[in-house]
């Protein structure tokens, strides 16, 4: 199989993959992106560009994947179906490709009620499975209404998933549905409740989706107790257990010092994301990690270092085995 | 063999294809009895291209997201709606009632697993049931008359 991007290249090498996150500034700031994307660049294959996540106003996903690319990163852009319809969602795409964005993510996107912007008119055009089949059909030199592209782009294209929202029975079933709609990568939510991602692999591993997508685990670091205890008690679709909550508050209590008792919570929050990746590697059908340090980019050189996870395979060089060509005898 | 291929419902969907005032004359009348009989059993938002049975009974058209494809990953640990945290999430009520209701044909149980389609915008705000007859819901529109004129002298031509 052709490789459609470097990040491709990796997943069909066999390497263990390692996704993160960066988040365009909310400003007109190109500085910002650059920065966080040379804190990225030697420690992940590649990076979600993250189209305005939660519904706050960002610069635009392809604007700062852009910016990556010319710093020789490779960018993942983020597209949901919130803010365009599927004129502007294919013309972006079309758009996207010429500037060197070979990876497209397919979301649906955060409401936003939840955003900065809550008066603003929610589009939802199309739903993420059906972002994924127009931007495979695109692949395949087809627009939605049926009509041909000329050249047509070749993006690799992932989806998420999230094993922690009910109803639990219909998660992998709408894993399939995605991988049937033509996903070639699937990113999940953040872990932090292990036995209920490794029930979920397990229904994911029966129905043989492992074998058609590359799966990656969603981890990431948490700041503060504080932080883990909103995410735990507010943000929907995220499961925090007790205990990771404990962890957090228990690591900075007695230390009257109030900087060395940041610095003891934030250190528990690397070992729990560093011990969550490394029980991900040995779950199967796992194909590598991702890694969401939303506004906190500078921890991930670390975390990938102490996960054991360097250095990182240079696309260049690797040699994928040449296709088997049947000949016509 | 679909169900709207069958030999009378064909018949049924050319000639309201081929008379408009007679489809526009359903399409006025069907409108209204179907948008307040549905709209008061199952909160429909006439979206012309009626999931109901695919779904449980359940209109996925009142999510806030308009997915028509399952859930999305912000459904609350207690199965409640990201958006407002006071409703149910339209889908986990779906996914339940799709496999736990009684007397749904199996076939409409195994809908829930299938892919559909985007949203055909045009059909909003007209009568399901028509569409469903006049096969719009399912892609299915007459030729324009301009194309249908420039298409025709062609085969003319050739004999």
């Amino acid at each position: 199989m052709e490789p459609r991007s470097n990040l491709h290249k990796i997943c069909l090498s066999g390497a263990f993959v390692v996704t993160s996150e960066l988040g365009p500034p909310k400003s007109a700031e190109a500085a910002v992106v650059h920065k966080k994307s040379a804190y990225l660049k030697s420690v992940s294959d590649a990076a979600n560009i993250t189209d305005n996540q939660t519904a706050i106003v960002r610069m635009s996903s392809i604007a700062a994947a852009t910016l990556c690319v010319h710093d020789g990163f490779e960018p993942v852009i983020q597209v949901t179906c919130r803010d365009r319809n599927r004129i502007a969602i294919q013309s972006d795409l079309l758009g996207a490709w010429t500037l060197g964005i070979r990876n497209v993510l397919c979301l649906s996107g955060d409401h936003m009620r939840g955003g900065n912007h809550p008066q603003s008119k929610p589009v939802y055009d199309v739903d993420s499975m059906n972002l994924i089949a127009i931007t495979r059909g695109m692949d395949a030199g087809k627009f939605q209404n049926g009509e041909e592209i000329k050249p047509a782009p070749n993006f690799f294209v992932g989806a998420v998933e999230n094993p922690f929202a009910p109803p639990y029975e219909f998660r992998p079933y709408r894993l399939k549905k995605k991988a049937e709609a033509g996903a070639q990568f699937i990113q999940t939510q953040m872990i932090f409740n292990v036995p209920r991602f490794k029930e979920f692999m397990k229904q994911v591993v029966d129905l043989g989706l492992h074998e058609k997508m590359y799966i990656l685990a969603g981890v990431g670091p948490i700041k503060t107790a504080g932080a883990a205890k909103y995410m735990r008690d507010q943000v929907a679709g995220m499961d925090v257990p007790d205990d990771i909550v404990k962890r957090m508050e228990g690591a900075g209590k007695g230390i009257e010092d109030k900087k060395a008792k940041t610095e003891a919570t934030r250190e528990e929050g690397i070992k729990i994301c560093v011990e969550m990746i490394q029980q991900m590697r040995e779950v199967p059908g796992i194909a590598g990690v991702h890694i969401m340090s939303i506004e906190w980019e500078e921890v991930v050189p670390q975390i990938v270092q102490r996960a054991g996870l360097m250095p990182r395979p240079n696309p260049a060089e690797i040699k994928l085995p040449e296709p088997q060509v049947a000949v016509a005898a | 063999m679909k169900w709207y291929e069958w030999g009378p419902v064909a018949w049924t969907r050319e000639y309201l294809n081929t008379h408009p005032r007679v489809e526009n004359f359903f399409q006025v009348t069907t409108f209204p009895l179907e948008a307040v009989a549905k709209k008061l059993l199952f909160g429909c938002q006439t979206c012309g291209q009626c999931l109901l049975h695919e779904n449980g009974m359940t209109c996925p058209m009142r999510c806030p997201k308009t997915l028509r494809n399952g859930p999305c990953g912000g459904v609350r640990l207690n199965g409640h709606c990201e958006v407002y945290p006071e409703r149910w999430c339209v889908w986990y009520k779906a996914y339940h009632r799709s496999q736990t209701m009684p007397l749904l044909p199996k076939s409409w149980r195994q809908d829930m697993f299938h892919h559909h389609p985007v949203v055909d915008w045009r059909l909003v705000g007209t009568a399901s049931l028509l569409n469903e007859l006049t096969g719009r819901a399912h892609g299915i529109w007459p030729k324009e008359p301009g194309a249908e004129k420039k298409a025709a002298p062609a085969p003319a031509a050739k004999k």
